[in-house]
């Protein structure tokens, strides 16, 4: 893997001075970047440095405003979706581009037929997709349903639709934010092979450690611009950091906890599935001033716990225990009324209404205490009032209470869910993907508000898909695959691959979680 | 071809727009006019002379006004909350069934305590009515579109099984028709001999109080709130399905009203041409008002201007009063086109 | 009572059941092409109408058979090209722009049929499709005359649940459809453009909606008068639900559906007017909302039904 080293390896892609514009934003501002035959470029930088607009417009799904492409010496036509794909470029998007009811042979020829012939060509297809998918270690039944695929299956039903297609070159955006570090390992493997076998590769990505790993180069971006180039052997991980994020990584001092008593208890609860696995019979217990981390894969029983202790969904099966008592109905406002604070998954779906103001947020989960509404009428006044604070006390940047919340940065949204949770302080505190597409600083600040909650003595429950994240905040750790609890772990008692092997389902039994 | 959302709209957007889709919706109309021989302007004239052009086509209009500010606000208030009511034109005919059941002598009751007694009763029937569907969405999934537009079918079926069996009046020369409402349940009229009739006034009314509804209760707070977003809303604590229901019960009994008062105000009994499709046109009144209920009264008196308008026009131009229908449905499509470009920015590349 | 059950087992019966249910089987398949694309149609009421009156006219004015059912069709893929523009590029509400086209297809077909027919009393007639027998198979007994003795239109109709379940499920043009309902992205990703796809679905299925409509007027009957499709489009909507969104069981459906709607029309000339022939009536709008309820639950509809779709948005 070291053709950046060989003169002589022909370039295969070269961006020069890519700019694009949106109103006074510059995404991109004169990005260049080549990629050489047999080699593997890192795309480093933080959430909107720019990664995925420069991607888009590779893929002709927005337009530069200045600058050229060039694709195996000839230049892409500005615009146009098809053409990026018809010079052998093939992308694996971090949320994938599969049509779940349908199987994985029809989604892969998709489109790689004349759209108006009479059949699908399915003998041939299978055949190919076999032999591509056992040369470079991409098992997959072509015949299967989407649905019925792991997250990992998935990711290679991505990879497999490129290569059918001849590509030649592969981007893979942020491809092991959903693996297990074994799977990551798999994926690193095929990678290998496809650069043998002559292919280039883009991969996007903002850990640090996996870039190291896997590429020849690093290029980062940061803010839009380019921040700077590397070739990976020669250059230190603070190195890339500091140019990631432009000077020292924020860095939060986690200090010892000291566990308090029981505050928030799940006994043998069932639930139904929710975009994922359902919870089968589980039971936890969160103590105050502890953060607990779940750590697991995507579509594991994530979403279901979360929505079980937000309100949302209802068990099946089983009990919940605040503050020692047992919850009779369990619902959003039970949940408020016995003190929780939650912040959802989605920030955009679940945690804010995009079309009404900040401050019809911020009361969305307290309007009708007498703080904000008398007989039946609100008090838009004392509403703003409570907006005004949360936008002081968070360092929100809007524009004024009365602006729409869609018109804010993921940041700023984070910030105001921040706000309404945590006002009143409450003792329970459920943080579900609280950092997911956030910037370093917006991340350092939400990890902050966490401790600060623990070391008041809050119980913090934290549902994370970044094992990073979780290793560095959790007191203990439960990890959830297929909806079970492995036995909970301290900080520190067990390394990254231990952590992988529970994330896979190894040593986490069907009766693991009655104990824990 | 992309659409950017605008921070916020400009003013000129939202005069610009709006503007352009009342002449799109002209042009077309002034086409069609053309195409059936005669000039527009005559036409566009004689249809403008006919709604607003004498006392009496002024007074015509408000009195068709009526029944689409009250089927108008039912719309605007269900779409707000996101439950697509198409159901008003079988709400509105449930209310005059109420109307007539209980005013054509079986209650006796001064006015006082007649009128509020068969409005209470037509809302509550107009509202029992979608919540129906508004269960089925909520319980079972199904789509409300289609259940509220099947029931249209049904009741008005319904009604004609009344209206031939125990409704029909046995004076009524064999017409499928109710008996005439007793005076005490009549709405006064408003100018002595002219049809514009107390009903006016209570639509206005109305208008004005979901207004306040809409923007100064924690009812409206929570509407608003389930059609923007429902999952953020059930999240935040909202009883969604409560909220639903209560809007079905606001949007239905608003809708039975227009029933109530074209039958207590202006026609006295019920036939089968009670409406000629004010629940639909409810649709485009709600739009036109971009769903503000004061905006409602306006757009209704608008498109009751086309209505009496277009009808009068057709008896001296030889346009057939269908046009009026027409000029209606594309405004309807042309105002949703300027409202999304009002608040998007169409970027071609 | 035994009268009522052996009505089940008369040809003319089901010679009628499958007359009702040819209308909607066009309408039906039209719809679900639609909604298979993601969009839903709600245009389908005015649509009919609008395809009724333009096929008979065609043939009114002179024009074969044939060509006025093409003719209905391309009026169907105008609406339906109007449809698709605002609801796919433009993103516009598909439950309140269905209802406008909708709204004026009707409109404008009556606005026509007063300009072009200014004068007539009782609407004039054509000679509408007669019903050919298809040697050998129309001898079958009862199910022969039912299935093989109808319009050529009826045939048709069959033929479009056949091609439309071949394309949908064998060809690259149909999968696209159905990928562009599970998932735009997935189909964009792939360099074929979602607008296309979803216009051109929107189009080709408001053509059989179109027919449908011309149906009524080319080979149930042999003229056109308002009001003549009557909630048949709704129907259809209910009828894709009720078939899970596959050509194969919403074609069953609407044969069941058409044939419960045969059975109360002769039931209710047996019963000879003790129960209220708007009970019967009703019936049909009845049933489906009960097909709705029990289906709906667990029903799999196409994921992106309803939701737009915006270039490079994931």
């Amino acid at each position: 893997m070291d053709a950046s080293r060989r003169p002589e390896a022909e370039t295969v892609l070269r961006l020069s001075g890519i700019t694009k514009r949106f109103g006074s934003l510059v995404a991109n501002d004169a990005i260049s970047l080549t990629l050489k035959r047999g080699e593997v470029v890192a795309l480093l930088g933080e959430n909107g440095a720019g990664k995925t607009t420069l991607m888009n417009i590779l893929f002709g799904h927005y337009t530069a405003d200045e600058g050229e492409i060039e694709a195996f010496g000839t230049p892409l036509p500005p615009g146009d979706p098809h053409a990026a794909l018809a010079a052998g470029i093939g992308m694996v998007h971090q949320h994938f581009t599969l049509a779940d009811q349908m199987t994985v042979l029809e989604n892969i020829v998709l489109g790689t037929r004349p759209i108006w012939s009479l059949n699908l060509g399915k003998a041939n297809a299978r055949v190919r997709i076999r032999t591509l998918a056992s040369d470079y270690g991409l098992e997959v039944d072509p015949d299967r349903m989407i649905s019925d695929l792991s997250v990992g299956e998935r990711q290679r039903v991505e990879i497999l639709k490129a290569l059918y297609r001849e590509a030649r070159i592969l981007i893979l955006d942020e491809p092991t934010a959903v693996l297990t570090p074994m799977e990551t390992e798999a994926l690193f493997a095929t990678l290998k092979k496809l650069v043998a076998a002559g292919l280039s590769v883009i991969f996007i990505s903002h850990k640090l450690g996996e870039v190291q790993s896997v590429a020849d180069r690093v290029v980062v971006l940061r803010g839009g611009k380019l921040a700077g180039e590397r070739v990976t052997d020669q250059a230190t991980r603070r190195e890339l950091a500091e140019l990631m994020v432009g000077g020292q990584l924020p860095v939060n001092e986690v200090g010892p906890a000291s566990p308090g008593e029981v505050l928030f208890e799940l006994k043998n609860v069932s639930t139904r599935g929710l975009g994922g696995s359902a919870l089968r019979n589980i039971s936890m217990q969160l103590r105050g001033g502890e953060i607990t981390g779940l750590a697991g894969i995507s579509g594991n029983g994530q979403a279901a716990l979360a929505a079980l202790i937000a309100g949302t969904l209802e068990a099946r099966d089983g009990d919940i225990v605040v503050h020692g008592q047992k919850a009779s109905r369990w619902s959003p406002r039970a949940a408020l009324a016995n003190g929780l604070g939650r912040i959802p998954e989605d920030r955009h779906a679940t945690g804010m209404i995009g079309d009404m103001s900040v401050a019809e947020n911020v009361i969305s989960e307290a309007y009708r205490s007498p703080r904000f509404s008398r007989l039946g009428f609100l008090d838009w006044k004392a509403a703003v009032r409570f907006a005004d604070d949360i936008i002081k006390a968070y360092d929100v940047k809007c524009p004024s209470p009365e602006a729409r919340v869609r018109l804010l940065s993921g940041g700023n949204m984070q910030k105001l869910i921040l706000g309404r949770a945590l006002d009143g302080d409450p003792d329970v505190i459920l943080a579900s993907q609280p950092t997911r597409g956030l910037d370093v600083g917006a991340v350092a600040y939400v990890h902050a508000r966490l401790i600060e909650a623990r070391d008041r003595g809050a119980a913090v429950l934290l549902i994370s898909e970044d094992l990073d994240e979780i290793q560095v905040l959790s007191d203990r750790i439960l990890v959830i695959h297929r909806g079970h609890l492995s036995e909970p772990s301290s900080r520190g008692e067990l390394t990254v691959m231990e952590l992988g092997e529970l994330m896979a389902g190894h040593g986490i039994e069907e009766g693991a979680s009655d104990a824990a | 071809m992309r659409l950017e959302p605008r921070a916020t709209p400009s003013a000129a957007a939202t005069i610009l727009w709006p503007a352009a889709a009342i002449g799109a919706t002209i042009v077309f109309s002034s086409l069609l006019v053309m195409i059936a021989g005669a000039s527009p302007f005559t036409v566009f004239f004689l249809v403008f002379k006919g709604a607003a052009g004498s006392q009496f086509a002024l007074v015509e209009t408000l009195t068709r006004a009526t029944p689409l500010i009250f089927t108008g606000l039912a719309v605007a208030v269900a779409f707000r909350a996101r439950l697509w009511n198409i159901g008003a034109e079988a709400q509105l005919y449930l209310g005059a069934v109420m109307t007539v059941v209980l005013g054509t002598g079986a209650v006796t009751l001064p006015s006082a305590g007649l009128i509020p007694l068969i409005m209470l009763a037509a809302m509550l029937t107009g509202a029992l009515a979608l919540l129906g569907p508004a269960i089925l969405k909520t319980r079972f999934g199904v789509d409300e579109v289609v259940t509220t537009l099947l029931l249209n079918f049904i009741i008005l079926l319904f009604v004609s099984m009344l209206l031939e069996g125990i409704l029909k009046d046995p004076m009524g020369l064999g017409w499928p028709q109710s008996k005439r409402v007793i005076a005490e349940a009549q709405l006064p009229r408003l100018i002595q001999g002219k049809r514009l009739h107390f009903g006016f006034i209570l639509a206005i009314v109305s208008a004005i109080i979901v207004w306040v509804i809409m923007k100064k209760t924690v009812l409206g707070y929570e509407m608003r709130a389930v059609g923007h977003n429902a999952e953020a809303a059930r999240f935040a604590g909202i009883p969604v399905n409560r909220v639903i229901a209560k809007t079905a019960l606001l949007s239905g009994g608003l809708a039975a009203l227009a029933g109530f008062s074209e039958v207590a105000g202006l026609k006295g009994n019920l036939t089968l041409d009670l409406s000629p499709g004010y629940g639909y046109t409810g649709i485009v009144v709600a739009m036109l008002a971009l769903l503000n209920p004061l905006g409602v009264i306006a757009a209704a008196i608008f498109v009751a201007g086309i209505f009496v308008g277009a009808d009068a026009m057709s008896r001296s131009a030889n346009v057939p009063s269908y046009i009026a229908e027409v000029m209606v449905a594309t405004s309807l499509l042309t105002m949703v086109t300027a409202i999304m470009l009002m608040r998007y920015r169409v970027r071609w590349r | 009572m035994i009268e009522a059950f052996e009505i089940l087992f008369t040809a003319s019966f089901w010679v009628a059941a499958i007359r009702i249910a040819s209308p909607l089987i066009f309408a039906t398949m039209g719809e679900l092409i639609c909604e298979r694309a993601g969009v839903l149609n709600l245009g389908i009421e005015g649509i009919m109408v609008a395809g009724a009156f333009s096929g008979w006219f065609t043939v009114y004015m002179g024009g074969d058979l044939w060509t006025g059912v093409f003719v209905a069709a391309m009026t169907g893929a105008m609406f339906g090209l109007l449809h698709g523009f605002l609801t796919v590029p433009l993103g516009l509400s598909q439950h309140v722009t269905g209802i406008g086209v909708t709204l004026l297809a009707t409109s404008l077909t009556y606005f026509t049929y007063r300009i072009l027919l200014p004068e007539v009393t009782s609407p004039p007639k054509i000679e509408p499709f007669e019903p050919f027998a298809v040697p050998l198979l129309s001898d079958i007994p009862v199910l022969g005359p039912a299935l093989f003795n109808q319009t050529p239109l009826t045939y048709l109709a069959y033929l479009t649940v056949a091609v439309v379940a071949l394309v949908l499920y064998r060809t690259p043009v149909g999968v696209a459809v159905r990928a562009v309902g599970e998932n735009p992205s997935a189909v964009e990703a792939q360099g074929i453009s979602v607008t296309a796809i979803r216009i051109g679905a929107v189009m080709a299925g408001s053509a059989l909606m179109a027919i449908g409509g011309a149906f009524l007027t080319m080979s149930a009957f042999n003229s056109f008068f308002f009001e003549m499709i009557n909630g048949r489009g709704w129907i259809a909507i209910a009828l894709v639900v009720f078939g899970s969104w596959r050509p194969g069981k919403a074609l069953i459906g609407a044969i069941l559906f058409a044939a419960f709607d045969a059975y109360q029309v002769r039931l209710q000339q047996i019963t000879g007017g003790v129960i209220p022939y708007q009970i019967f009536l009703m019936m049909p709008f009845v049933l489906s909302i009960v097909a709705l309820v029990v289906v709906a639950r667990r029903a799999t509809y196409p994921k992106a039904l309803m939701i737009p779709y915006q270039k490079g948005e994931r």
